[in-house]
């Protein structure tokens, strides 16, 4: 039987998004870039390949909408935690209609659908950092406190703390889980800043990867029957002082997966999927 | 019921007072009542002297009245027309049930007999006295006159003894009586009117429902001067003996428990009577909550008299989980989990503990598995499951989600399923959160939420903040504000404070008692002792005083029984209400419990407490006292007795459960009280059976907070002289020690606070024992500032204050360290040294198990410190000498156990132990700030220790290998400490060591003189090691040491007493 907070990491499923040719252009982006479109779309599939072959997922693929130039990042569209999901209200206007695909497919797959139906509720499921226990929202231009209110509603098992974003994008821009109970946090000044924050909120105590680059502290975590611990995170290529301290992680099967292209729009590792376990539903 | 153990308690106490009354004569009775008043804020101020008068009256009356009695109480039940069983009866109508259990059984000891021939005599006279007809009606008492009686008191009290003694058997008897004492009893006296006792209960109840406040009935009273009650008036409080009120409690399976008890009962009285009723001996997780004027939940206060709580609304409680254990599975029985899942539901139901939809079907299958067993596809349909209910709103669909996942059960027990309903509830993000509205310093609506980890922020249903324990320093209240101090963080240099604004300032009060409570019993190792300058008595002087989660485990690891039957009620009930759930009646609950306790006992921890009882009661009187006793001073004799009742009631194990944590609370309470050193020294003399392993739990170590109502000074006094009293026997010193400060103050050195510490070592390894006794005497002409404040803050609107603090401690107003400590401190490592090397010679080689440290520190009195005016310089040496031969010799074998709150071995520090206060604070926490004893002295302390050991290791090479040495420690501070809380430290004039040396004594006498900031501060250290062959009486030598020091030092007091007890463990343990 599957308890309460049991299971984190397990996934079946992974929902992803095909790369809009608009991407390249019209994605937003924090900072001025110009994106190889066929190189990132060539990463992306990479990426869906590992979570469909070498991770064994059930990988549900939307095809791309060329009127939403973000809508390969499907991770801000929803949020999963267990049966449930929340579907969100982007925080850029130009995002709000991603959900819709993706609120059809998860109801396709039986979750239990939650809308953000508040029109002054913004949240961006990147700033949403689910460690197994808790939820930290994190308030960034992209979400406010309506929306993680909205999400504690969604989820009324797990504590929901507000944590301030003042630099990057998203909370989970610097930071993400490595496993159960560690967090993989970025060295900058606001990253650690938030960190404190996190660990002063939470009644759970928390380890720490602390990794040179904040956006190479994005990875995918997953503990999957037959695998164990699996940790997607960057390549050497892109961060490599970054990526040896993963290789500390001993227990873990690391995979480095590229996001070279994806990152000049703010894309990160976990922006680019949904993932989904079908056995927790109870 | 408490009313009663209260009038028995005090006719102990003060016998001599009662004698006293009743020579006014009736003089009293128009005014008693206002005076009364001023005396004591306390309510009925009529009863109480008429109760006085009537303990005073029933001495006599037993002799003589008691064959009367039989005449008059025919009726009764009682078997036997002996006397005896006349004053039984008496006896029993006013004694709560398990009162006179205790009675019967502990009866053995002296003093045991002489109160319970004052308490019969009581009773008798009530009998006899038909004097209040009317207020039988209320009072249940039948009694003529009593005027007569009065005057007799004394010789009542001398002849009454023996027949106690007699009676003690008959007690038992009595106890049966007791619950319904009221019913058969009153029969006889109404015959005349024929009232059952039912009826004069009911009609009790209307009347006091009817009495919004004591008050009123005290004039109606006073009007009705008839009763013989009346004609004396006492300071003391007497309750009245009769007044029974009916309580309600709601039950946690939704049944209601209809419990009488006395009007003035406490909380902890009905606590206990609930807990008995449930079978429950983790009871600490627990408590009883009701609603105020506001509709807001209160817990209630086991210290404090019910009816003062409740005000004047219907006795309508709840019995409820008010610790939230973070880890169920760490709680040791399964019914303690069943209540806990109980608790759950009707919060998951209440919407207090809110889940997601899968969570509520999880949680409810396992309630269904828990309550129907496997899942029966056969008699189970849907419909059934819809009686249940599982959230606040369920629908169809969580219905089927429920059955479905109560089928993947199968197979489950009961116990299994509650496990894992807990496994699965603890983790939910609001569980054992207790929330409060506020709003924050812009005015912005938020909860606090109080916890086990500590305080968290919500902005709806956001964390927007949360302040674990260790961050906070500081928990206040003023007004309608709640502010916590913030420790500073890393990078931060000052500590922040952060206010909340509440609804009001009962709201405000509330969040800081729960505060309060959740820090202490989550964080510490034992209970805060109560404000030092509890005398002085700041804004609110409430402490946790039960137990500490650590605390309840340890002790709940003593629990050797049985795995108690209890019936799971369906939670149909729940959400259906009361109906048809069964009424459990106290009569009931009674009888069972001793059954049920009387098979679980462990035969040690039997022994062990009965012969604590039997040869002496008082023993486990402070120890229950203590722990149980709040602030009501008056009560305080009668906590004691409620504590034994309750004991004696229950079973052994019970008993031997409780007490191995809580019974720290003696030392705490002498603490408080400014308790003499002797009485702890008794303590640990009359020995409970003492632990053979060190790790067991000290039940006098515990430390309970008690804690402190916000009532007043007064009776704070009049507790401790009561309590002086009552132990007059076996301590003199007690009563000198607080006189002495008195005077001091008063007359001598007004604005002195002057702290004498007397440290006494005694160490009983091979026979030997120190005593070192150490005396400090400080002037100062500055009062803590903290101190006045206090002063001012008594009445319950002011503020409170609490400094959370991580470590076991002792009470710690202010977290300010004292410079004039550390001189303290240096000054006994000085003398101690010196001391050491005495004690060798005497060591014979005897087994003695554990020795213990003892420190006592006496509590200066609160009004010196108010005194203070112009700086006084005093030096003065003294030399004490105890001669430890004069001890008894009982005593000294079973005192390892008694009052250590920390034990060593073999110099190493168990933190883990029920901690000392000083040690804790030494080893723990090196902030602690007003803590009187700093690290260095549990260094000292070591070293003693270990000197010894060498020592004895040498000498006793001949004959007795060393095996363990147990330091034990208790320490007594005066409250007054706080003023040195400066922060200056203060400059060193002049010091000087004296040693003398005799015999078997050691005597070192460090004076200090310290000028600081204008004021000078004469500190004398006495340290006396005494070195015993044989037992010694630490008792006396503490008191004779004491009792010197006050003589040649009269305007200084005794700031602390510091025993250590050294003794070496013999291998095979004590037993």
């Amino acid at each position: 039987m599957a308890g309460v907070m049991a299971d984190f990491g397990n996934f079946t499923h992974a929902v992803v998004r095909a790369i809009p040719s608009s991407l390249a252009k019209e994605a937003l982006r924090m900072n001025v870039s110009d994106v190889d479109l066929e190189k990132a779309q060539r990463e992306h599939e990479v990426y869906v390949g590992v979570l469909k072959q070498k991770l064994g997922l059930e990988v549900i693929e939307l095809p791309a909408d060329e009127s939403l130039p973000d809508c390969v990042f499907v991770e801000d569209a929803a949020v999963v935690c267990g049966d449930t999901a929340l579907i969100t209200r982007p925080g850029a206007e130009s995002r709000r209609k991603e959900t819709a695909a993706i609120r059809q497919i998860l109801k396709e797959l039986g979750l239990n659908i939650v809308d953000m139906s508040d029109e002054n509720a913004t949240l961006d499921g990147g700033d949403v950092l689910f460690t197994g226990r808790e939820f930290f929202v994190g308030l960034s231009k992209r979400t406010n406190q309506r929306g993680a209110e909205i999400l504690a509603d969604a989820f009324k098992d797990y504590a929901v703390s507000t944590v301030p974003v003042t630099d990057g994008l998203h909370l989970k821009s610097f930071c993400s889980m490595g496993g159960p109970g560690l967090i993989v946090i970025g060295s900058s000044e606001p990253a650690q800043k938030a960190l404190k924050i996190m660990q002063q909120m939470s009644d759970h105590r928390y380890d720490k990867l602390t990794v040179p680059d904040d956006i190479a502290a994005n990875t995918i975590y997953m503990n999957l029957p037959g695998k164990g611990h699996v940790l997607l995170h960057c390549t050497p290529e892109e961060f490599p002082e970054s990526a040896k301290v993963f290789e500390k992680l001993k227990d873990h099967m690391l995979i480095p997966v590229s996001n070279m292209e994806k990152v000049k729009v703010d894309g990160a590792l976990t922006c680019c999927s949904v993932l989904i376990n079908m056995k927790a539903k109870v | 019921m408490t009313t009663e153990v209260g009038s028995e308690t005090e006719v102990k106490k003060e016998p001599e007072k009662a004698e006293e009354q009743p020579a006014k004569p009736e003089l009293p009775a128009t005014n008693q009542t206002d005076e009364v008043k001023v005396v004591e804020a306390a309510e009925q101020s009529n009863e109480s002297p008429a109760l006085a008068t009537d303990s005073a009256e029933a001495k006599e009356n037993q002799e003589e009245a008691q064959p009367a009695d039989n005449a008059t109480g025919p009726e009764g039940e009682e078997p036997p027309a002996s006397p005896p069983a006349s004053e039984k009866k008496g006896i029993s109508r006013f004694l709560p049930p398990w009162l006179k259990r205790q009675k019967s059984q502990s009866t053995v000891g002296p003093k045991e007999s002489q109160v319970t021939p004052k308490e019969e005599g009581g009773v008798v006279l009530l009998k006899g006295e038909g004097e209040k007809a009317e207020q039988v009606e209320a009072e249940q008492t039948s009694s003529t006159t009593a005027a007569e009686p009065q005057v007799e008191e004394e010789q009542v009290n001398g002849e009454a003894e023996p027949e106690q003694k007699e009676e003690v058997n008959s007690e038992e008897q009595a106890e049966n009586h007791s619950t319904g004492s009221a019913e058969t009893q009153p029969a006889k006296e109404e015959k005349a009117s024929e009232k059952s006792q039912e009826k004069s209960a009911a009609e009790e109840e209307k009347k006091e429902t009817e009495e919004g406040g004591e008050e009123k009935k005290d004039q109606e009273e006073s009007l009705k001067p008839e009763g013989g009650r009346y004609f004396i008036k006492s300071p003391l409080k007497l309750t009245k003996k009769v007044k029974m009120v009916m309580c309600h409690v709601i039950m946690l399976d939704g049944s209601q428990f209809p419990c009488e008890v006395e009007k003035r009962a406490k909380g902890q009285y009905l606590f206990f009577k609930v807990c008995e009723t449930l079978n429950l001996l983790e009871k600490d997780y627990f408590g009883l909550s009701f609603k105020d004027n506001a509709d807001q939940t209160c817990w209630l206060d086991p210290t404090k008299e019910i009816k003062r709580q409740i005000c004047n609304t219907s006795w309508q409680l709840a019995f409820n989980v008010k610790f939230y254990p973070p880890d169920p599975s760490q709680l040791t029985e399964d019914i303690t989990r069943y209540l806990l899942c109980l608790q759950l539901r009707q919060d998951i139901i209440s919407g207090r503990l809110p889940c997601s939809f899968v969570t509520h079907s999880l949680l409810g299958s396992y309630s269904l598995q828990a309550e129907l067993g496997d899942h029966d596809p056969d008699e189970q349909r849907l419909d059934y499951i819809s009686d249940f209910q599982f959230a606040p709103s369920q629908t169809k669909e969580m219905e089927e989600k429920v059955v479905e996942l109560h089928k993947t059960h199968r197979g489950m027990t009961p116990a299994q399923a509650d496990t894992q309903f807990l496994e699965n509830a603890k983790k939910l993000s609001m569980y054992g959160v207790d929330l409060h509205h506020a709003k924050d310093s812009e005015g912005v609506d938020i909860m606090l939420g109080v916890c086990a980890n500590g305080l968290l922020i919500y902005k709806d249903r956001l964390r927007i903040n949360r302040f674990a324990w260790p961050k906070i320093l500081k928990i206040s209240y003023k007004r309608s504000n709640f502010y916590i101090k913030i420790r500073p963080g890393e990078t931060e240099q000052f500590e922040s404070t952060v206010g909340f604004k509440l609804p009001n300032h009962r709201s405000a009060k509330r969040v800081w008692k729960v505060c309060v409570e959740n820090h202490t019993f989550f964080r510490l190792m034992t209970p805060e002792a109560p404000t030092k300058a509890k005398f002085l008595t700041l804004g609110s002087k409430f402490r946790y005083s039960g137990r500490t989660q650590a605390q309840t485990r340890q002790a709940s690891t003593l629990i050797d029984r049985p795995a108690p039957y209890f019936e799971r009620t369906s939670s149909k009930r729940i959400s259906r209400s009361l109906d048809g759930a069964p009424v459990i009646n106290m009569i009931e609950a009674q009888d069972s419990a001793p059954t049920s306790v009387g098979n679980g006992r462990e035969p040690g921890l039997e022994l062990s407490s009965d012969s604590s009882k039997s040869g002496k009661l008082r023993v486990q009187g402070e120890n229950i006292y203590v722990r149980h006793s709040n602030l009501m001073l008056e009560d305080l004799d009668k906590t004691q007795e409620d504590v034994l009742k309750h004991q004696a009631s229950t079973s052994e194990l019970k008993r031997s459960f409780m007490e191995a944590t809580p019974e720290t609370r003696p030392s705490q309470w002498e603490k408080r009280l400014t308790a003499s050193p002797a009485t702890s020294l008794r303590l640990q003399a009359q020995g409970r059976s003492p632990p053979p392993t060190t790790q067991e739990p000290l039940p006098d170590l515990t430390v309970d907070t008690v804690s402190k109502s916000s009532d007043d000074k007064q009776k704070s006094d009049e507790t401790t002289l009561q309590a002086a009293e009552v132990e007059i026997e076996e301590t003199v010193v007690v009563e000198e020690i607080r006189v002495a400060p008195k005077g001091s103050v008063t007359i001598t050195t007004p604005e002195v606070v002057t702290p004498v510490a007397v440290e006494t070592e005694v160490e009983k390894p091979e026979e030997e024992v120190v005593e070192e006794v150490i005396e400090e005497v400080k002037e100062e002409q500055k009062r803590p500032v903290s101190v006045s404040s206090d002063s001012h803050s008594e009445s319950e609107e002011e503020a409170g204050e609490y400094h959370p603090q991580v470590t076991v401690n002792i009470s710690v107003e202010q977290i300010k360290e004292e410079p004039e400590k550390e001189e303290e401190v240096d000054n006994h490592e000085e003398p101690e040294q010196v001391a050491e090397p005495e004690p060798l010679p005497e060591v014979e080689v005897e087994t003695m198990p554990s020795p213990a440290v003892v420190e006592e520190r006496p509590m200066a009195e609160p009004e010196t410190a108010l005194v203070v005016d112009a700086p006084v310089e005093e030096e003065r040496t003294e030399d004490i000498l105890v001669t430890p031969e004069e001890a008894p010799n009982g005593h000294a074998e079973d005192q390892p156990g008694l009052l250590a709150v920390e034990e060593e071995e073999e110099e190493e520090e168990e933190p883990r132990v029920n901690g000392d206060a000083s040690h804790a604070e030494t080893e723990l926490i090196p902030q602690v700030i007003c803590c009187s004893e700093p690290p260095v002295v549990k260094t000292e302390m070591v070293t003693i220790s270990d000197t010894f050991a060498a020592q004895k290791t040498e000498i006793a090479t001949k004959e007795v290998p060393i095996v363990h040495t147990e330091t034990k420690t208790i320490t007594y501070e005066a409250a007054h400490l706080d003023g040195s809380g400066d922060g200056e430290p203060g400059i060193l004039m002049t010091a000087q060591t004296i040693t003398s040396e005799s015999l078997c004594t050691t005597t070192t006498t460090h004076i200090t003189k310290t000028l600081k900031g204008g004021l000078s501060e004469t500190r004398i250290e006495k340290r006396i090691v005494i070195t015993g062959d044989s037992d010694i009486d630490h008792d006396q030598a503490l008191a004779q040491a004491i009792k010197e020091a006050k003589e040649q030092h009269p305007d200084m007091s005794v700031t602390r007493v510091v025993v250590h007890k050294e003794t070496e463990l013999a291998e095979e343990g004590e037993d």
